[in-house]
Order: structure tokens, then C-alpha cells, then sequence
């Protein structure tokens, strides 16, 4: 089957609604596919990979955990607007830990995350050849 | 051109329903191809046959069974939203021990691959949701 660059555009808070979870099970389906997955974290969306998320008292699954399981399907592009950020007070250090090891390398340990700026991800956006907005 | 459409809420909800049918019967009229709609999160309530709205406003799933019977569309539904939402053709409600099911005529439940390999397929896929 043919490989095209796939991106999903995470917009939403990770609770409150399903998109957040229902999302994440596209891009595992996508990567056994084995497409060129990217995913984009914009508006609230980048809530979904802060620290320390603690879902206990909402009586719902916590699945911030999947992210970090994320570089082992070979979803290693995960692209973090930097705007969004700043405008929920948010930096770089709030987001988890998400790397990925790369085979070439000796598996050395990679950052997923990559920090654009909003025009910068309006480039992203634009060479993707199917993108799927949750 | 080939399109695949991705149909993200629920009908009566979100205009996203009506937008989606009235897409798809514009990119039929100019000639289109539809490869696949795939229905995801409260869109699987497309599918079921057991709405019944008001006497004066439209049947959005009706409409969507019957455009599929003229023009021989693939409608699918994923089955970990469906389940989800209790949208169950007669295997599935079988397989889970259920006692009835409300899928209406010209859908059919499937997994995310579909929604996938129709990505993969289409020369566009569009994306109706919130």
C-alpha cells in the first residue's frame, strides 16, 4: 500500500471531550499502516501532553501514557505551536518527556517534540497530503 | 476526482452531519468519485435507524441510507466508536450478547483501517467535525 504524510491536528483539551482519546486510536492504526504520521498540537490540544495529568478525580482513564509509547510505532514528528503555548501561560518544560530512539543511531534517545511557531506549522500543514483534524 | 469524507458528529447536534451530506451529494453532482465516508466519534449516530425527529425536519440518516442506494456508496462506521455509542448491526449485537440492533440500511461497521486506506486511496479526504 502506498505511503502518504498523514498529519492529525489535536485542538482539544485531553478530558472534556473524546476527540483527544479517539484521536490517538487513528494515529496508532495509522502507524501500523506504516504512513508518514506527523501530529500538530495547537489550541488546547497541547494541553493533551503536559505533565503530570491526574484524571482521579474525574473517574475517567488517564491515557497521557500512550504519547510516551508513541516513538515506538515511528510516530516521532509531533509538532507543538509555540502561540498556543504562550497563550495558556504554558512553556516547553509543562510538556512531557516524549522521545523516540532512532535504529540508525544506536538507538539513541531523540526529542519528538518540535517547537514551531504558527506560521511555521501553516508550512507543516501545508506538505501534508492528508490531514485529519480532531 | 476521488474523494474520502470523514463524518466527525453526530446528526441534530452539530451542522458538521448536514454539511457532510450536502458535500457529498455536491462532489456527486460534479461528477466526483466517493470512495468511502468513514463516520467517527458522535458520527456513528448517522447510522442508526431508530431516530425519529419531528414531522416537519429532515431525516439526516435516511438521507444518508438513500444517497448511498442511489449512488452505491461505502458508509462506514468504526466499530470502537460504535460500540462505544451502542450502534450495533445484527453480528456485532450477536457477538456482544445483545438484544437488538439500530443500524439502518447501507451502513456497514468497520475498523479505523478503512478510514486509513481511504486516506490512502483518495485524492482528497475532508474532514466535517467540530
Amino acid at each position: 500500500m502506498a505511503t502518504k504524510k498523514f498529519m492529525f491536528v489535536n485542538r482539544k483539551a485531553p478530558y472534556g471531550t473524546a476527540y483527544a482519546l479517539e484521536s490517538l486510536e487513528v494515529v496508532l492504526i495509522s502507524a501500523a499502516f506504516e504512513q508518514d504520521v506527523s501530529l500538530a498540537f495547537i489550541d488546547d490540544g497541547v494541553y493533551q501532553i503536559t505533565k503530570g495529568q491526574d484524571t482521579t478525580g474525574i473517574g475517567q482513564k488517564n491515557f497521557s501514557n500512550t504519547y510516551k509509547a508513541l516513538g515506538d510505532y515511528e510516530v516521532n514528528k509531533l509538532y507543538v505551536e509555540k502561540e498556543s503555548l504562550e497563550e495558556r501561560g504554558l512553556t516547553q518544560d509543562d510538556l512531557m518527556d516524549l522521545v523516540w530512539e532512532d535504529e540508525d543511531e544506536d538507538w539513541t534517545e531523540k526529542p519528538s517534540i518540535i517547537m514551531v511557531s504558527r506560521s511555521e506549522m501553516a508550512d507543516v500543514m501545508a506538505e501534508q497530503e492528508v490531514t485529519l483534524s480532531f | 476526482m476521488k474523494f474520502t469524507i470523514m463524518v466527525n458528529e453526530g446528526p441534530y447536534q452539530h451542522q458538521s452531519a448536514d454539511s457532510a451530506l450536502q458535500f457529498a451529494r455536491a462532489v456527486l453532482a460534479q461528477g466526483h468519485e466517493i470512495f468511502r465516508i468513514f463516520f467517527y466519534h458522535d458520527g456513528v449516530n448517522n447510522g442508526t435507524r431508530l431516530s425519529v425527529p419531528p414531522a416537519d425536519d429532515r431525516l439526516i440518516q435516511k438521507e444518508w441510507s438513500e444517497l448511498a442506494k442511489e449512488h452505491d456508496l461505502d458508509l462506514v462506521i468504526c466499530i470502537a466508536a460504535a460500540q462505544r455509542r451502542g450502534i450495533m448491526d445484527e453480528d456485532e449485537a450477536k457477538r456482544q450478547g445483545l438484544d437488538a440492533n439500530n443500524i439502518i440500511e447501507g451502513f456497514r461497521i468497520s475498523g479505523l483501517g478503512q478510514l486509513i486506506e481511504g486516506g490512502i486511496e483518495a485524492d482528497r479526504t475532508v474532514v466535517f467535525g467540530d
